[in-house]
Parts: structure tokens; sequence; C-alpha cells
């Protein structure tokens, strides 16, 4: 017998008491809890996922989408970076501000070069207001998921309002499953060492925010 | 006590054995309690940690209704765990996995050692798994010429230190700043990048010493091995949930993916990741979200590694299924809030339960999963005062009293149980180790008032779960809790040492 019979039948053996029991998914699990915890404003909601990006120690902007370029420009240069990775999909005006030069998201790439870059630029696919969280989910204006893992410098772009959901369960509902996710609710952190929170022992140590608004 | 690299597990066949030399819990509770500095870091972690997740908590308004439907999702789950699994083996197939069956550990072992020679490798990088520590992979890995490399930094100063975790989400919970220092200092050299010179023991150096000893890990690595938190069956997506981008190194940079994940671990839908990634993260680092969180579904092109294999574990969760009170362990998203309010989980340290799962959720799963013939395992349903503050924040609301008292009446009474997917009986313990255990876990915890304040509270919650006197070593215990006096005694030796002497250091933490 396989271990996957071997398996199977003692799950089904251990569960003889339950065999009877035919309530359907959606019956068993009732959904009593809320879609969104609070009634905010579309302006309160962007407002809170600022507050709560900061509070997880991301480092927020608010610009305009034509101040954008500028905005990127000063952030590489206040950081100093020689280099900058640039998804494929990624506006191409949005880095027209600055003159760092762009390293491409390669599948042949080897990690230690994605090492030596300094800063990365994606956008997002979602951002969710209540946990101050950023979900990306590989689209071309996003890149591979390593190239905002090794950088220590990530800068993310988020459309305001549009990109901006309140809640967890409203997050799930637009992303596909299909696609590699990423959540990042600020920058890299552990608390390994007497509860102190330090950032950054594998991920980026610094994380961006720019919440762009069609202005 | 410290074991060596490769003697962490006991060779007793199944490789879930207690750790080797472990002494049954009442003792290893009693040189734990008398371990000024553990119990100096201990309070300080868990009273820190519980007092953040209070805050988390009642951020969210309805808590109790996402806790509710948490526990139905995974009862659910559990009650139809045949259907789920034959469901996620045709998705994550369908996505480009390839998944594995592994009955127990030693089975799990076989499997994940056999992928890495495939690779050609002989290194790999792990992302904190418990189920993998459960099996004793690393061991199992090693002696297979394959070195695995813990990347958490807890997980890194335990490896480093030839130590064991003592906590589910905070491994090194037990060590504190000079002594993570002393042990990069000495350790890191001969397991690759040296610690910087002149290392101090603030946590930002220790961060950044472990950082680049790591990374240079990471980026020569082509085999990564990980757990999960959640496996969805219905889309094969498996949910990784961390704080410091390790996961993410170790799931994305590799070539090869190994995923070792206990059976019980599947939610049926995408839409149930909602409720659990409320709770998960308020009751476990007490944040509104952790800050890292990946979901992978089979492989993709171009992007993370080019082969994903997950090992679906049963190594005794099938054994606990058939227990219909027991069961409900299983439900478990190892949280580890439960360790964090736990009084005799305070004074006695992870070690003391002698298993991978530490404090209450230790105490009813690792007798299950392993069964209760040893000593540690049969003492380890007494390792508790019943106050049931571990019930109040499971985030899945099992009631771990209940279970607890379920397992003592086991140990004492004997009766029918399954192992390996057999009906055995077990005979009464008597005369014997479970009672003096009782016994001795019983005086332990009187001498501790904030046990016996708590625990008086236990007297009303468990008199509707078993007589009012509980047979063999129940009644020892049941008899002393009813007594007001405590024993003068040790009573006053305990407060001398810890509110006195003890009380400063504490204090200056
Ligand atoms: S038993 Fe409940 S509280 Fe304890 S670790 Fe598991 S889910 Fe968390």
């Amino acid at each position: 017998m396989s271990s996957r019979e071997r398996i199977l039948g003692r799950v089904r053996r251990a569960l003889a008491d339950v065999r009877g029991d035919d309530t359907p998914y959606e019956q068993a699990v009732p959904r009593e809890y809320l879609r969104e915890h609070g009634d905010r404003s579309v302006e309160q909601t962007v407002e809170l996922l600022a507050e709560n990006l900061a509070d997880y120690r991301a480092i927020v902007h608010r610009c305009t989408a034509p101040e954008l370029p500028a905005v990127i420009a000063r952030l590489l240069a206040e950081r100093g970076s020689a280099s900058v990775l640039v998804p494929p999909g990624l506006d191409e005006g949005r880095l027209a501000a600055t003159d760092v030069p762009r390293i491409a998201d390669r599948a042949e790439s080897t990690p230690e070069e994605l090492d030596r870059v300094g800063s990365v630029v994606t956008a997002c696919a979602v951002a969710v207001a209540e946990t101050g969280t950023l979900v990306l989910d590989a689209a071309p204006d996003q890149g591979r998921r390593r190239i905002t893992l090794v950088p220590d410098h990530h800068i993310c772009v988020v459309r305001v309002p549009d990109q901006v959901v309140s809640s967890v369960p409203q997050a799930l509902e637009r992303l596909d499953p299909a696609r590699p996710l990423t959540w990042i609710s600020g920058p890299s952190a552990t608390s390994d060492i007497e509860l102190d929170r330090v950032e950054g022992v594998h991920g980026p140590r610094t994380l961006e925010v720019v919440l762009v608004s069609a202005g | 006590m410290s074991g060596s690299e490769s003697g962490n597990e006991s060779g007793n066949g199944t490789g879930t054995g207690t750790f080797v030399g472990m002494p049954a819990f009442p003792r290893a509770a009693h040189d734990a309690v008398n371990d000024q500095t553990l119990r100096g870091n201990l309070r300080h972690a868990t009273h820190t940690i519980r007092a953040k997740r209070a805050k988390a908590v009642a951020e969210v308004s309805d808590w109790a209704a996402l806790r509710d439907a948490g526990k139905r999702i995974k009862d659910h789950t559990l009650r139809h765990l045949d259907r789920y699994l034959e469901q996620l083996e045709e998705s994550v197939t369908a996505a480009g996995g390839t998944v594995h069956w592994a009955a127990d550990a030693d089975e799990a072992n076989r499997i994940v050692a056999q992928l890495v020679k495939e690779t050609g490798e002989s290194e790999v990088v792990k992302v904190k798994s418990m189920a993998t520590q459960e099996i004793g992979l690393n061991e199992a890995l090693l002696a297979e010429g394959i070195h695995a490399y813990e990347t958490d930094l807890a997980e890194l100063i335990v490896q480093l230190g030839k130590d064991r975790p003592s906590h589910i989400l905070v491994p090194a919970i037990h060590r504190n700043r000079s002594e993570i220092r002393d042990i990069f200092r000495s350790e890191m050299g001969s397991w690759g990048r040296p610690a910087p010179e002149g290392l101090t023991d603030t946590p930002a150096e220790l961060a950044e010493a472990a950082r680049l000893h790591l990374r240079e890990k990471f980026l020569r690595a082509k085999v990564g091995v990980s757990g999960a938190n959640f496996m969805v069956a219905e889309t094969g997506t498996l949910v990784v949930v961390e704080s410091e981008g390790n996961g993410r190194m170790c799931l994305t940079l590799p070539e090869t993916l190994i995923s070792v994940v206990g059976i019980e671990k599947i939610v049926p839908t995408w839409r149930d990741l909602e409720v659990f990634l409320q709770t998960l993260p308020r009751s476990s680092t007490a944040e509104r979200m952790n800050p890292y969180t990946s979901m992978w579904t089979g492989t993709t092109d171009e992007d993370g590694p080019r082969a994903f294999h997950l090992v679906l574990l049963d190594n005794g969760r099938t054994d606990t299924l058939a227990d219909e009170v027991g069961r409900q362990a299983l439900r478990c998203i190892r949280c580890s809030a439960c360790l964090n309010v736990c009084p005799v989980y305070e004074r006695a340290g992870g070690h003391a339960y002698g298993s991978v799962y530490p404090g209450p959720i230790g105490a009813i799963l690792s007798p299950q999963l392993r069964g209760t013939q040893s000593e540690i395992d049969a003492s380890l349903p007494y390792a508790s005062s019943l106050c049931g503050a571990c019930y109040e924040v499971c985030p899945v609301a099992i009631d771990i009293p209940e279970v607890l008292v379920h397992l003592r009446e086991r140990v004492v009474e004997g009766g029918e149980v399954i192992r390996q997917g057999n009906k055995v009986v077990l005979r009464p313990a008597k005369g014997h180790a479970a009672e003096r255990a009782a016994m001795r876990a019983a005086r332990w915890a009187f001498t501790h008032p904030a046990a016996l304040r708590t625990g008086q509270r236990l007297a009303s919650r468990t008199r509707r779960l078993q007589p009012r006197t509980l047979p063999g070593p129940g009644r020892a215990w049941s008899g002393t809790r009813d007594l007001p006096a405590l024993p003068k005694e040790p009573f006053r030796d305990w407060w001398q040492r810890t509110r006195t002497r003890g009380g400063s250091k504490e204090g200056s933490k």
C-alpha cells in the first residue's frame, strides 16, 4: 500500500464518527465577521493606509501623478543609490527625472547581481489600509518576487485611491491566487533579540511608499 | 543541557521521540524555575507579547466572530480531511508542483533527502518550520551528508548555540543579548562568515551580523526547505507568514523548493485566508499584519523555484484525528498566544516540555502525536494549572483544559487509542511515573501564587468537565487544589528567591 493510501485510509477510519456529517461548507462556516472595520470615506481610508504604513516604519510620501517623477528622483538621490532595478512593465515616465543607471529585471540575473543594486522601484497590486499592507502580485510593473527582496531600498508606488482597499477580505477578493503574491507590511523586521524590534534582517531595511493621486 | 547537533532527537525509530536525556516535565520545570536568567528572559518576553497582543486584538471589533469562523473552518476541514487532501493534491499538481505523502518522520526525511540528492546539492537553506523540527529533518539530512542551514534569526541563534528552540514564535526567547553575542562570536566562523570584529550586544549589531552571515548562504543556495502556515485545497496555494524576509529568500531564490507540511494545515478555500490573515498576526506577534506573507501556487515561469515539492506529513496526526476530544488540537495555527499567557510556561520555559511544541498546545499535542508511553509524555497533561487562559486567547478556540483533563484520564485509566493507524489498548498507569509526575507538578505549580490565583478559577471551569475529584494522580491534583493553604516552606522560598534578589534583576530588564 502506498503511503498516500495508508494516510487517506487512516483519515477515513479516524473520522468514522463523523461519516454521516454532510453539512456543506457554506453552512459549516457562517461568516459573521465584518468585511470592513469602521465606516470611512475614501479619503479617510487612504489616510488610514498612510498612518498604518508609517506605524510599521515605512516612510510615506504623498504626491500627484505629475509630481511623481520628481519625487522618485529625489528619493533615489537622497539614498545615494548608484543603480536602480526596474521591472519591465513599470511606466518609463516615472523614472524620467532621474539619471541613476537602470538595471533590468531579468530571469538570468544572479542573486549576487541583485545584491549590488542600490534601490528598486515597483508598483503594487493592492494596498490594505487597516493593516498597512502592500500586496505585490508579480505583474510586469512589479517584477519578479526577488527584486523587492534582495536590494536594501524599496520604493513602492501606490495609486490612490483606486488601488487601496480597507481590509484583508477586500484585498483577497481582488487578488488572483494563481499569481505569486507577496504581502509587505513595513520593512523587514525581527524581534528575536529580547523582543527589541530591529529593521531589516534579510529583506530591504528601508521601505518608502509613494501614494500617488491623479492630481 | 545542550545536545549535540545530531543528538537532539532520540533514535526511537520514528524520529519523534523526546529530546535525548530530557527529564520529564516536573523535573525539567523544577530546574528551569531555578534558572534566574532563563526566568528573567521568559518573563520579560511573555509579558511584553501578552500586553501587545491584547491591544492588537482590541483593535478588531469582530474578534469573536473571526475566532468562531476560524474554529469552524478548521473543524469542517478536519471532518472532511480526506476530501480536502485529495483536492489539494490535485490543485498543487495542476499548478506544476509534485506531491509526496509521508506516513511518519522517517519517511518524510527519506523523501526530502532523496529530493535534495537528486539536485546534486549538499546544502539547503531552511525557513523556520515546526514540522521539519518535529521530524528531526536537519539531523536526518546531516546523516546523509546534507547540511541544513536555519535562516530565521532566532533559529540561527539556536542552531549556532547547539541548543533547542523553546518557543514557537521566538525560539531563542531563553537567550539574552549578551549570550547571543557570545554565541555569534564563538560559532559563526565555523559555519560560514564569522561575526564582525568587536561585535557588541546591541540588537541592531547582532541583526546585522546575522544578515551578513546568512546572506552569503542565501545567495548561493540551490535548494530551499520550508513548512507552511496554510495550504488552500481549492487553489493549491501555500502560505508562509514571517517577519524577517528569510522566508522569502528561501522560497524564491533557490531553484528547488521542498515544503514539508502537516496534513492538518489545509483550509478549503482561498477566501478562508481572510480569517486567518486577520487572527494569526494579531495573536502571534501582536501586529496588525506581519511584515511578509508569501503565497505561491505550484511554480511560476521565471519567477522563483523551477521545481516545487510538497511533502504531506502524517506522523501521528491521523491518530490525533481519531480521538474525538483530542482532535481539536489539530486546529492549532501555531500562533503561540497560549504560551505567552501560561503561568506554567512562563516559569518553566519551553525546554521543560521536551518536545518541539511547548506550552499549553505542546502539553496536548505532543502526547497525542507521540503517545503517552514515555514518562515525559505521560506527565505533559499535568504541565498546566488548568486556569483556562490558553483557551481564552486561542484564535481557533481550542479548549486546551478540556483536552488536558481528557488526556489525564487516559493516562490514569488507560483505554483504547489509535497508534499509527492501529487500535492499541493503554494499560492504566499505576504506581508510578504518572502519579509521581502529577504530585510533583501540583506541588510545583502551587508554590506559585499567580498559578494558584488563576488556578482557583479552574475549579468552577472544569467542574462541568470532570468529576469533582479525579482518579489516580488526578485525585492528588484536585485534592491539592481544593486545599486553601499553601505549603509554607516552598512558598516562602519561592518568594525570597524571585521577589527579593531575583526581583531586582528582572526589573532591570
Ligand atoms: S493552541 Fe491556539 S493559542 Fe496555542 S498556538 Fe495553537 S492556535 Fe495559538
